[in-house]
């Protein structure tokens, strides 16, 4: 026994065991094996297959869990979908009752959580119960919130119905809570998939929505693994997928889902850039990156993973560093007094091995401190990596393990360069004392979440989730509401005169010479008699008007088969010169003043009604609208420039308010480069209706004009071009639809995708956005109706057009 | 222990006094006033804060250890008494305590009669210097003095030097001089430097421990960038509080501290010490003083030469802690002498 003397002379720490008691008497009263949560009560899997969950720090298995099969997928969504009505009908008080009641029980057994997850997970104790499980309670405190105001705030919206949720092992309760806190408060009832290494929280919290009055059939919990998830995803009555976890499986899912009509959200993987500039307090530097990428053991989305620090301090920062990991403390994780513990898996652990081994190779240096990892159990040593060329595998790479790349960089512009020469664009963190430089970097940085001089903060007011391939949606705050709600279909205007159908044009494109019925229609002579001057319609790129690449021309007929006029046949070059035009021209009208972009919107109106008549005339003559319905497009499509101008500078950003002395400012920034199929319906209204939102926030554009009608895009290139709008903010591009929207949906370069076509082509575009992960807004059936200002205008697409990106801003001298 | 103490340095400079000091350390030489380094200081508040939050959280220490670290604590302590109605009487009830913090009872259920543990120092007003050397005489532990106009330092500084070389005559082997605030509220660094320069010749070989007031200075980059200018000029012991100032020795000032004292040990190879007073009174904030010291400087920092309380409650809850320790009961104030 060491003697108090003894430690007087050495000032060791001792152990300071958590005791696991409560936890391990839990898990022996489920001994036999846990079953699936299913309609409120325990079920066992019906192909009585199950498999064990160890504690990574000591093998020991901690209980049998059940294999779901698709049968046990099937039943549990069966029991959410019966009880959706049920569940809804509750009323918004009464589920905020049952939300603050979780809130309050996850509070109440707040220890045997942590205990659990620590043991399940390998993450030492301290960050269990000193981080998970209080956002968790706070996560559903916020939520009792949303479900108590869900009508004053979210009104004409409702819930998806059933959602299934499937969740990562490396935060396995508080990622349950971001997924069931907000489905819940919004109406909706869930099946949850937790992630097969760590299921047993989850299995514990749903033995606690019994208690706080959960009603069955509204939280079911079916265990298993990849198998699993893919039969619950996949499931047709599941109206809204929620999905955690690796960039890949997320392009599964999104594959899988393709064309389902689902509402999906993806937080995926990244490799986010930590930022060190000269003037930063580095020693507080080192406790960021402690924070950042030694947190968690590093299996963190958000880990701060590439450290980019200004070439004149990093020589210092790294001689910290590594003093500083020489203090870090590894090992049991359920010692209070140990700051890493265990990887989760023994797959997880050789993945690390691997990369790290792979970065050596490739020449980078590999740092570790001098003390011994635990020689039982599944550890790896914090690692520093430098010498990292920015196309080595540890810059590149999502390592998911507690290794962390340094990288130098000369000036601030640089460093921005650097921090978004990555796929992902998770989260960022940026450390210098110079506001002036914090606040010129995080809004060009990537990120859905930029934090100052902080790293790792998360509060349930602010929403969290990525730009690029980190995937799309938020979880937390107003914005990850919106993820859990849709508008309602029966919330439109009555429209008894069904004036809908009146604005589909009867017109149609045709392939080559061959004119169906040989007739074109007789140019009219001008009033001095002369046949008018030939006008070559052509692509609209850059602000120019261009040839198409191929050379070729397709017809537009009319009606009766005559044809009214010829359009370009633009092909995948066309259309990868639109993206570059786009792609240049979107930074500037990003940044510009939002006040610029509404005069310019404006000015676009002002002059659309000086083309009235001929705007009417096209609509009338070429695609066959009655003189009524080619009034009223022109007519709505002026008020939807008005709104969006008027809406420019009004829909902006907000300051959560998150529980530190910091601000949190939700900024409202443009997805990027937005690729637009336009609807066939209402071909002048159904385009400007899209064109204007996407512009107004600050996006370039491709647009592919109506599919039956695109002659009305030439009068738009003029229009473009004398109401101020720079070259390449709009391109518009005609041609075989099917062809130019498979380009675009898989072009690495769209950040977005509003496909307002056919059902098929949804799920076209669904499935080809996987490849980078654009976000998609694909309604097929259940197209907006365009005459309806409710439903083909508003906040909704602001919404689509933007993303939300949270900067946290501790502040204090 | 004395062998984690200072590393070889090459700027040291030897002082011909050093040799008579009565305590092994070696006084800082200082060095000649850098002011790129002051300036280019910058301490972010909310990341110091957040670090300062969780020190007691990532690690703590529980039984055997957590009797160990107390009585460590016992070690580091300042005894101290700086009242007005102070008389010579206190001053040796405070001293006898010193000699003996803790209940004999209780050192031998410790099993700790080998640590002839006593407190670091016990520190006095200049006036009670002779009362205090006699009453500790033999035992080692040193006297420490406040001077310099304690607590504000503002008489003139004529006075200052004065009444540090009238404290050295008497016997102190420890000052604990005050700085004039207002050289760091308008960043005149030299003033600054001039000042303590001056005290740390007053000192001869006593140790000069320089009060920065830490909670009259605003800003955390402003404490250490007095911290940095106290050490250049000479400080054995930056030390951040008279005890008097409305807010006193914090864990983020601590940190603000422990981290130069740290970039002075890699830039001059040159040891300061740390010394947290005011405002802690229980056995948990002297753990969690422990802890930032440990984390922030290492177990070398430890020891009485590089790192003091100074306190005068802290001690008997400590007291109870070990009683506790020992018994399994929670304990009374009573139940143990007073100082």
């Amino acid at each position: 026994m060491t003697t108090i003397t003894r430690i007087f002379e050495t000032m060791e720490y001792g152990p300071a065991p958590e005791s696991a008691e409560l936890a391990e008497q839990w898990l022996a009263e489920h001994a036999s094996g846990f079953d699936h949560f299913i309609d409120g009560r325990w079920s066992p899997p019906s192909e009585g297959v199950r498999f064990d969950s160890v504690n990574p720090a000591n093998g020991r298995v901690l209980g049998s869990i059940s294999q779901g099969s698709s049968d046990d997928v099937e039943r549990a969504v069966r029991a959410a979908e019966a009880a959706r009505e049920g569940w809804w009908s509750e009323g918004p008080h009464h589920r905020a009752r049952v939300l603050y009641a979780i809130a309050r029980s996850v509070q109440r057994h707040a220890r045997l959580f942590a205990v659990l997850e620590s043991m399940d997970n390998g993450k030492p104790i301290r960050e269990s119960r000193d981080l998970d499980i209080p956002l968790v309670a706070r996560h559903f405190y916020h939520h009792a919130g949303w479900a108590q105001l869900l009508d004053r705030e979210f009104p004409g919206m409702r819930p998806h119905g059933v959602v299934g949720q499937v969740i990562p092992w490396n935060f396995p309760l508080l990622m349950l809570a971001w997924k069931v806190a907000p489905a819940l408060a919004a109406g909706n009832t869930l099946v949850l998939k937790p992630a097969e290494y760590t299921s047993l929280t989850a299995l514990l919290f749903a033995q606690l929505c019994d208690e706080a009055g959960v009603p069955p059939g509204v939280v079911n919990v079916v265990t298993g693994d990849g198998r699993t998830g893919a039969a619950l995803v996949a499931h047709e009555k599941v109206r809204k997928v929620a999905f955690t976890g690796s960039t890949e499986v997320g392009r599964e899912i999104r594959r899988a889902t393709a064309g389902q009509g689902k509402k999906l959200s993806l937080e995926l993987g990244g490799k986010s850039p930590f930022i060190v500039y000269e003037d930063a307090d580095l020693d507080s530097v080192v406790e960021g990156v402690v924070d950042a990428i030694w947190f968690n053991q590093g299996q963190v989305c958000c880990a701060g993973s590439r450290i980019l620090v200004q070439e004149g301090v990093a020589g210092l920062l790294e001689e910290k560093l590594r003093a500083r990991m020489e203090t870090l403390r590894m090992g049991d994780p359920l010692d209070k007094g140990v700051d890493m513990g265990a990887i989760v898996s023994p797959v997880q652990l050789d993945t690390i091995r691997e990369l790290v081994e792979r970065g050596r190779s490739e020449g980078a240096e590999i740092w570790q401190p001098s003390w011994a990892i635990p020689e039982a159990g599944l550890f790896y040593p914090p690692t520093l990596c430098t010498g990292v060329e920015p196309a080595g595998t540890l810059a590149q790479v999502e390592i998911f393990g507690p290794v962390v790349a340094m990288m130098t960089f000369r000036t601030h512009q640089e460093s921005i360069e650097l921090a978004n020469d990555t796929r992902y664009g998770l989260a960022a963190s940026i450390w210098t004392e110079n506001v002036n430089l914090a606040l010129e970097v995080a809004p060009a940085v990537k990120a859905g979440t930029v934090w100052v001089n902080c790293t790792n903060l998360f509060d349930a007011a602010s929403g969290f989730g990525g730009y690029r391939e980190s995937g799309f949606g938020r979880e937390g705050g107003r914005e990850g509401m919106h993820e859990y709600l849709r508008p309602d279909p029966d919330s439109g205007e009555a429209d008894p005169a069904d004036h809908r159908a009146g604005h589909r044009p009867r017109s149609s494109v045709t392939d080559g010479m061959d004119r169906s019925n040989g007739d074109s229609e007789p140019a009219p002579r001008s009033t001095d008699g002369l046949r008018p001057i030939d006008r070559t319609l052509k692509l609209y790129i850059g602000g120019r008007q261009k040839r198409p690449d191929g050379g070729y021309t397709l017809s537009v007929l009319d009606p009766e088969g005559r044809r009214v006029g010829e359009i370009p046949r633009g092909n995948r070059k066309d259309v990868r010169d639109a993206v570059e035009a786009a792609l240049k021209a979107q930074p500037s009208w990003g940044q510009a003043p939002a006040h610029l972009r509404a005069q310019i919107l404006y000015y676009l109106a002002e002059n659309l009604e000086a083309r009235r008549e001929e705007l009417e005339t096209l609509l009338t003559g070429g695609a066959g609208l009655s003189p009524e319905a080619a009034a009223r497009e022109v007519r709505l499509s002026l008020e939807r420039l008005f709104d969006y101008a008027a809406l420019a500078d009004k829909y902006d950003g907000r300051v959560h308010a998150t529980p530190f002395r910091n601000v949190t400012v939700a900024m409202v920034e443009p997805l990027g480069v937005l690729a637009v199929a336009a609807s066939d319906e209402a071909p002048l209204l159904g385009l400007i209706s899209t064109l204007a939102p996407v512009i107004a926030m600050g996006n370039a554009v491709i647009a592919l004009p109506s599919n039956t009608f695109p002659l009305v895009a030439h009068p738009l290139y003029q229009l473009l071009d004398t109401s101020d709008v720079p070259g390449g903010v709009v391109n518009l591009i005609t041609g075989p639809r099917a062809e130019l929207v498979r380009v675009l949906a898989a072009h690495d370069g769209v950040d977005g995708f509003w496909g307002f076509g056919s059902a098929e082509e949804a799920s076209m575009i669904e499935r080809e956005s996987a490849g980078n992960l654009k976000r998609c807004w694909t309604p097929g059936v259940g197209q907006p109706n365009w005459l309806d200002t409710r439903q083909g205008a508003g906040e909704r697409f602001l919404r689509e057009a933007t993303q939300v990106k949270n900067i946290w801003i501790p502040y204090g001298a | 222990m004395a062998t984690t103490r200072t590393r070889e340095s090459d700027r040291s400079v030897s002082d011909p006094e050093v040799d008579t000091v009565p305590t092994p350390a070696r006084l800082n030489p200082g060095m000649p006033l850098e002011l790129d380094w002051v300036r280019d200081l910058r301490l972010n508040r909310s990341a110091v804060e957040r670090r300062a939050s969780t020190l007691g959280t990532r690690r703590t220490v529980k039984k055997r250890w957590q009797a160990a670290w107390l009585l460590k604590a016992v070690s580091l302590m300042d005894l101290t008494t700086l009242s007005g109605d102070d008389t010579a009487g206190r001053v040796r009830r405070l001293c006898a305590k010193a000699r003996r913090p803790l209940r004999p009872d209780l050192v031998e259920a410790l099993e700790i009669e080998g640590l002839g543990l006593t407190t670091g120092a016990v520190c006095v007003y200049h006036a009670f210097v002779p009362v205090a050397l006699e009453a500790l005489d033999g035992t080692g532990i040193p006297v420490a003095a406040v001077s310099t106009g304690f607590p504000h330092g503002l008489s003139p500084l004529r006075l200052r030097i004065a009444e540090i070389e009238a404290s050295v005559e008497a016997g102190a082997t420890e000052i604990d001089v005050v700085i004039t605030r207002s050289h760091v509220l308008t960043g005149n660094w030299s003033a600054l430097y001039h000042e303590v320069r001056a005290f740390r010749e007053a000192c001869g070989g006593a140790h000069l421990k320089v009060i920065l007031a830490t909670g009259e200075l605003g800003t955390l980059t402003r404490i250490a960038q007095a911290s940095i200018v106290s050490m250049m000029a000479g400080a054995d012991f930056i030390k951040t509080s008279t005890g008097k100032e409305s807010v006193n020795a914090t864990l983020p000032t601590g940190i603000a501290m422990a981290r130069q004292i740290r970039s002075y040990r890699d830039r001059t190879g040159f040891e300061v010490g740390l010394k947290a007073a005011g405002g802690i009174g229980t056995a948990k904030q002297a753990l969690q003083w422990l802890i930032l010291v440990r984390e922030e400087l290492g177990t070398g920092w430890m020891d009485p030469h590089l790192f003091r309380f100074g306190a005068s409650s802290l001690l008997g809850d400590i007291e109870r802690q070990l009683e506790h320790h020992v018994t399994g009961r929670y304990s009374a104030h009573h139940r143990h002498p007073l100082a």
